[in-house]
């Protein structure tokens, strides 16, 4: 699990305990920000987060980017719950990149909604109680009879009553109170939270008004596209351009430099560098690359290709590990002791996260600063990166963040913002990059390609004695990270093992290890990262294991989850929410009773079981699959129960759910990114083939009540899926799929005629 | 370069470009309507689906000099105030995650109903299956036309 992005609890009290600060804060915010023109006793700001003004109007402003995961519809939730604010009278604003004010302006690992669990439930009480306290001084009355209830102070004894409006003269006089003074709601009592709200974002996605990065058009604007060398780690030989020069409407070409690791914030920014191409159109510059007649010096990577990444994978797992997680007993040992081993292997290729939009970041360089418009997921780290290459101060780059057309981790990345940076500056005008579907294909940060050998055993009273698993991949930090830094193999592999650390499962004698493979195709954060290949190879092995062991599968996973244990995750053990034997149980018993787990399938049919905890959520799959006699595999219905703590809007969590699980079958049926040349073989969605509606299955997404501190659910549901579906699989053919997506081949009934 | 006149959303436009541009980019460049996304520029995702003569088409595919007469509507020509009944079942069944693809969606839809008032569900899978949605909100754009069908019922 990559960190979670949280206020840590030191930090918010320090925030909060100093209610002036937040007073302060308000003068901070923008003139571009709406309602700066009402003058002073007009409008309540009791925070950096919510403006009341005299006519009832409630503006919230939220930090976490949209990328279709909804955190403004859930920071709007918690927020307004314990405002108590009316919710037709509500107004959402993205807040202004002004990270002293705001230091949640990104998101990853799926920790929007834990995030704004933290501090915005705080944030709305002191803004209520500010409230009460003003209707109750108003009125002469005791606060303790006074209570707050749909932007409307009620005095309970007389009846009276102030609409929020009316108190924001008086409330703006006021300090806000102390943190530890300041009563949160109860469950219970809340209004909001835990119903299904309407997302406030969807009018403007119905009608085309949203504004993504690729819709942000200011005046006297110029579009650019960029020729990028299509072998990793290649470089520009030579360039003509006079032919893209004469193409109608191009105003500019010029080379850019490729960026590489900063030392000054310990990062590389991976871009390849390139001609640029800048015209009056998007199509004028488009038209003008393929004018462009380009030399590519390919780099010492041309000979990079996915088999020859395969078998260095291969190779490397028979080999020593070089770094080892976890040995807990003597795996080893036990496996040579016990009689019924089983060992499997499985490979996990490349995938791209084929955003619906493309990257692309709008840039004007002006004499006073630097104005940004980017779909990105880092909003503060944005603006610390153009500082950093620009050489200018923080405060004199601005950055809108725009709604984000899906992002599943890759708009956590510096490249596409730093290259329109690099456009922008050679020319007087803003000017907007785009990438287009080839160079978002081409160039992206992939999932890691990974191969697991699981070794395991078992007792004669068929538990498990031993559980052996060798990972080895692509590894994401080498990516990123400084030479120093990466030769520490435990750092190299601190995004590599999440969800292979912990077995739920009770094993006897436990061991991980794991062992990097060298490779210039760039990685990162792929929607649930290594839990994705991790889970599929784990969930894969516990049921071969069943299968081993003559039990059923959801049988064998319950009697080894059935006692009450609490597990600490090895690679991230400051993580404050260990595991839980009995939230995995919760999860799998409703996930198999509601796919009527055992009941019969016709022949050629089967289902199959699996389960995962990423992101401090629970979740258990149920695919059922028909396998046709020429191998193709149809994903007929998913059911699907999640635990995810407090489940704050239960229609954004089934959402997040059925994405999930669509997003995770292109990779289990036909979605693959190979390497020829050292670059990418596809360029757009001929090559690269992502589900489709027809292949959709009927998802069902239950949700096990629970409560406590929500978790992440953006990328919960992927994990088990691709498991679920091989475990399916099995079930209907009596074949194991150890690499993905699916070769319709090894399941046909005939093996196909060779040709 | 090329002086001609495109109706979009009632309105009529005297545009100045090459009459191979394709539609997508006068659309969103040089009228300022960005409601119809770019998605793959080869008529692959569905992003760009806007109506030409009351028939879906994919703008990225349809150079502008091909177009004559035909009326165009784009999403923000598809009502006034999202009152189209694809837009509302769209909102009745909370479909946008992103919200990238739903122009190109909403409008596939839309002509999918106009033709077919109630489409099987194969119907909808065979009309939809060229619309690529990454959130993958599939299940809900099936309901939300299964929606409106029913509504016409």
């Amino acid at each position: 699990m990559i960190p979670q992005s949280q206020v840590s609890r030191r930090e918010f009290l320090k925030t909060s305990a100093n209610g002036s600060v937040a007073l302060i804060l308000g003068f901070y915010l923008p003139a571009r920000g709406s309602g700066q023109n009402i003058p002073d006793g007009q409008v309540f700001r009791p925070n950096a987060w919510i403006r009341i003004t005299r006519d009832n109007q409630v503006t919230l402003l939220t930090e976490i980017p949209e990328m279709g995961q909804g955190p403004r519809t859930v920071d709007t939730m918690i927020l307004a719950d314990e405002l108590e604010a009316d919710w037709s009278t509500i107004r959402v604003e993205q807040a202004p990149v002004i990270p002293e004010t705001y230091k949640n302006l990104k998101t990853g690992g799926s920790g929007g909604t834990g995030t704004a669990w933290d501090y915005m439930r705080m944030v709305g009480a002191q803004a209520r109680e500010m409230l009460l306290t003003a209707a109750a001084q108003q009125w002469g009355v005791d606060k303790k009879d006074c209570r707050a209830e749909n932007s409307t102070v009620v005095h309970g004894p007389s009846g009276r009553r102030f609409r929020y409006g009316e108190l924001v003269a008086a409330a703006s006089k006021l300090p806000a109170p102390k943190a530890e003074n300041t009563l949160l709601k109860s469950t219970a009592e809340f209004r909001f939270i835990g119903k299904s709200m309407p997302r406030v974002d969807v009018p403007s996605k119905v009608d085309g008004s949203g504004v993504f990065g690729i819709d942000v058009r200011v005046p006297g604007m110029l579009f650019s596209v960029i020729a990028r060398c299509p072998h990793f780690g290649g470089k520009l030989q030579s360039y003509d351009a006079t032919a893209a020069k004469a193409v109608p409407g191009v105003h500019a070409v010029f080379p850019i430099a490729p960026l590489g690791f900063l030392p000054k914030v310990e990062r590389n920014i991976n871009t390849a560098g390139g001609i640029a191409v800048v015209a009056d159109s998007t199509w004028s510059a488009m038209q003008g690359r393929k004018a462009l007649k380009i030399s590519w010096d390919k780099g010492p990577n041309a000979s990079e290709t996915t088999a020859a990444i395969s078998k260095q994978l291969k190779e490397q797992v028979a080999a020593p590990p070089s770094f080892v997680a976890v040995n807990q007993g003597d795996a080893l040992k036990a496996l040579q002791e016990n009689v019924k081993r089983v060992d499997a292997f499985y490979e996990l290729p490349f995938q791209a996260h084929a955003t619906m939009e493309p990257m692309n970041t709008t840039v004007h360089v002006r004499e006073d600063g630097i104005e940004v418009w980017s779909p990105t997921q880092i909003g503060a780290g944005l603006q610390e990166e153009i500082a950093l290459l620009s050489g200018l101060p923080a405060k004199q780059v601005t950055v809108h963040m725009t709604l984000c057309g899906g992002s599943f981790g890759r708009r956590y990345q510096w490249d596409f913002p730093a290259e329109a940076w690099q456009v922008a500056k050679e020319m007087k005008q803003p000017v907007q990059l785009l990438w287009t579907r080839e160079d978002d294909m081409q160039h992206d940060f992939y999932r890691q390609y990974s191969y697991h050998h699981l070794s395991g055993c078992l007792d004669a009273q068929n538990n498990i004695a031993a559980w052996s698993h060798r990972a080895v991949s692509t590894p994401i930090r080498a990516v990123f990270d400084s030479p120093e830094t990466l030769k520490n193999p435990k750092h190299v592999a601190s995004q590599e093992l999440g969800g292979a650390d912990v077995v739920p499962y009770a094993v006897s004698n436990f061991r991980l290890d794991y062992s990097p493979v060298h490779s210039a195709v760039p990685r990162a954060w792929w929607r649930s990262v290594e839990t994705s290949f991790n889970a599929f190879a784990t969930e894969c092995f516990v049921d071969e294991l069943a299968y081993a062991a003559g039990r059923d599968p959801y049988e064998f996973r319950m009697n080894l989850l059935r006692e009450d244990r609490k597990l600490p995750w090895i690679m991230w053990p400051d993580d404050p929410h260990p595991l839980e034997t009995r939230r995995f149980r919760a999860v799998l018993q409703m996930a198999a009773e509601k796919s009527g787990w055992g009941t019969p399938l016709p022949a050629g049919q089967g289902r199959g079981i699996a389960c995962c905890c990423s992101f401090r959520s629970y979740i258990a799959h149920v695919a059922e699959v028909s396998v046709e006699k020429d191998g193709t595999v149809h994903v007929r219905r998913v059911a699907s129960a999640v635990d995810c703590g407090t489940a704050v809007n239960p229609d954004g969590v089934r959402a997040m759910t059925e994405g999930a699980i669509n997003y995770a079958l292109t990779p289990v049926l036909s979605g693959e990114i190979t390497i020829k040349d050292g670059g990418v073989e596809q360029g757009n969605f001929d090559g690269y083939q992502v589900l489709r509606m027809s292949d959709a299955p009927d998802v069902e997404v239950h949700i096990v009540p629970s409560d406590g501190d929500p978790g992440g659910m953006g990328e919960t549901g992927v994990p088990p899926l691709a498991p679920a579906v091989a475990n399916a699989v099995f079930a209907a053919t009596g074949k194991r799929l150890r690499r993905l997506p699916i070769d319709p081949a090894s399941l046909a009934a005939t093996p196909p005629a060779s040709s | 370069m090329a002086n001609m006149m495109i109706t979009v959303n009632e309105e009529s436009h005297r545009i100045d470009v090459a009459p191979d541009t394709p539609l997508l980019w006068v659309l969103r460049d040089t009228l300022g309507l960005t409601g119809t996304k770019y998605g793959c520029g080869m008529g692959l995702c569905g992003a760009c689906t806007v109506h030409l003569g009351g028939e879906a088409r994919r703008s990225c595919q349809t150079p502008v000099g091909s177009i004559g007469a035909k009326k165009i509507t784009t999403i923000e020509g598809l009502s006034h105030d999202r009152s189209h009944p694809v837009q509302r079942a769209w909102i009745a069944e909370q479909v946008p995650q992103c919200g990238y693809c739903q122009s190109g969606q909403i409008m596939q839809a839309a002509a999918l109903l106009a033709r077919t008032p109630r489409p099987t569900r194969e119907q909808i899978d065979e009309a939809m299956n060229g619309n690529i949605c990454r959130c993958a909100t599939y299940q809900r754009i099936r309901r939300a036309v299964a929606r409106v069908a029913g509504e016409n019922a």
